[in-house]
């Protein structure tokens, strides 16, 4: 087995490791309650323990798989989230082949460049090819009822579902890793610190949270976020022996990936607080949809991306 | 041969509803009633051609297989695949809509729902290609509401199949897809055709999801 496989496999039992003990946590909270009764924030917490214990084992062996794994895994993300993403955007039939477009070449097309390692594609694929084209094929339509709404909003989904999720396999292709097969980590280093900071952020939020961020928008708290983000870095110090960044570059991204994906997922509150949906949809039970549970790992993925770039470029 | 048509009748229903599901991720919502194996008339809104396989496919395998869809048959009929795919896939109740023709399209529903067959029809008789949220529903419900008095009539609302597959484009979009199932209506004693179709009609649109846009 090489240095990496290990690294992974230690990575995966480590995680295991914790899941055992936030499982057992919840279990024996529930376990001391009134019979008969349930706490809510009890449930939820142990849902959300649940579908991680799902997310462990795809994201672990997808790494394990390398870089097919890690494309094919991150395609199917995108997929499943510019489904629920456009199922809630403003549309015409006018808009059916951008639409068609959007999920059958556009997506395929980024994963296809980001696997080729073709950054300098892949980096404005869909800020400039897909913004400018796909409005004319819908112009060729000729209905121009909330056109700039539609058109906005398909271009937004694309942007956040295909454009941002993409940047966590091409992580892989980053310069300070590049050519080497370690670079498989940083998708797990940038996964574990947000996801990581999200569950204590949740867990604090709900325990000492007093002043909310955004009040009418999400029940996030000034507190329950500085405790998630401190809990980031220090996952990102832990974990700094993955990384090529040394102890203080490693807690420092990690530190602004967190905070970045927290403030994110304000983003998508308001989005769905807008189309009046609690989720973006079922598919993950008793979780909402893939947008829900990716949120803050969609917006930290390409702040985190390129400030790697920039500062170990 | 009867056997092997049956057999690949299976594969098809299979393939169908794994389609449905790849592509719109259908989702049952079961508001009113819960999905349990008792006679019951589906009734529901007509966007698209994909109305009554995604109906199916959203159903458990349990009422599924006892789920009659009541079709055109100058539609099913019109090829031998389709003639294969809407009779011996779906199971479909073909009737003939042209007035010349004898017998008659409520008999053959009738004859069903005495089988014991639950049945999913569309009270609007075509597709509704305008604005409104409903076309004004046909009689047919009412009369099968009053000939078998006992059976459920279900308002079931199919959300977002006019964008994902609108009439005259070839590509689904992959778009999630809601079934919902509202609770179960009867023709009341007395009640007239007019005012049971309007409060039928009122009981499924009351299940559309509001989404702002």
């Amino acid at each position: 087995m090489s240095n990496t496989t290990v690294d992974i496999l230690l990575l995966a039992f480590g995680s295991f490791g914790i899941l055992i003990a936030l499982t057992f946590l919840g279990e024996v909270l529930r376990a001391r309650q009134e019979p008969g009764t349930q706490n809510p924030v009890l449930e939820t917490y142990m849902t959300r323990i649940q579908s991680w214990w799902g997310m462990v084992a795809f994201v672990g062996t997808a790494l394990l798989v390398g870089k097919l794994g890690v494309m094919v895994l991150f395609a199917f993300c995108s997929f499943a989230a510019l489904r629920e993403f456009l199922t809630l955007t403003t549309k015409a039939q006018a808009d059916h082949i951008s639409l068609a477009l959007a999920f059958f070449v556009v997506l395929p097309l980024q994963y296809v460049f980001v696997g080729m390692g073709w950054t300098g594609m892949y980096t404005v694929f869909i800020p400039v090819y897909a913004f400018l084209l796909l409005p004319i094929v819908s112009a060729l339509r000729g209905n121009s009822e909330k056109f700039l709404i539609r058109v906005a909003e398909t271009q937004w989904g694309l942007m956040i579902a295909v454009f941002c999720v993409s940047h966590v396999p091409a992580l892989i292709n980053l310069e300070v890793t590049a050519n080497s097969d370690r670079a498989v980590l940083m998708i797990a280093f940038l996964v574990m610190v947000v996801q990581f900071g999200d569950l204590l952020e949740y867990f604090f939020g709900r325990r000492i949270g007093r002043r909310k961020i955004a009040p009418g928008l999400s029940p996030k708290t000034w507190e329950g976020v500085t405790c998630g983000v401190l809990a980031a870095m220090l996952t990102g110090a832990l974990l700094s022996w993955i990384t090529p960044f040394g102890l203080f570059g490693a807690v420092a991204l990690a530190g602004a990936a967190s905070l970045v994906g927290m403030l994110g997922s304000l983003v998508f509150a308001a989005i769905k607080r807008d189309r009046g949906v609690k989720d973006w949809s079922h598919l993950i039970p008793g979780q909402g949809g893939f947008v829900d549970q990716l949120d803050s790992v969609i917006f930290a993925a390409p702040i985190f991306y390129h400030l790697v770039r920039f500062f170990y470029g | 041969m009867k056997f092997l048509r049956h057999f690949a009748a299976r594969i098809v229903g299979h393939a169908i509803r794994i389609f449905a599901r790849a592509i719109t991720a259908v989702r049952a919502d079961w508001q009113g009633i819960e999905p349990v194996p008792r006679q019951r008339v589906y009734f529901a809104n007509h966007t698209s051609n994909g109305d009554m396989p995604m109906i199916w496919a959203s159903l458990p395998p349990a009422l599924r297989r006892e789920v009659r869809p009541v079709a055109a048959a100058d539609y099913w009929l019109k090829n031998k695949l389709r003639a294969f795919v809407g009779p011996e896939v779906f199971n479909c109740v073909l009737v003939d809509r042209r007035p010349e023709v004898k017998d008659k399209p409520m008999d053959k529903i009738i004859a069903a729902l005495d089988e014991g067959s639950s049945l999913i029809i569309f009270p609007e008789g075509n597709r509704n290609m305008t604005d409104d949220p409903l076309l004004p529903f046909k009689a047919g419900l009412y009369n099968m509401g009053v000939a078998r008095p006992d059976v459920d009539l279900v308002p079931t609302w199919v959300a977002n199949l006019n964008t994902i597959m609108p009439k005259g484009e070839v590509i689904p979009l992959p778009l999630i897809c809601t079934v919902t199932f509202g609770a179960p209506i009867h023709v009341e004693d007395g009640e007239t055709k007019d005012a049971f179709l309007e409060r039928a009609a009122n009981a499924l649109s009351s299940l559309a999801p509001e989404v702002q846009s």
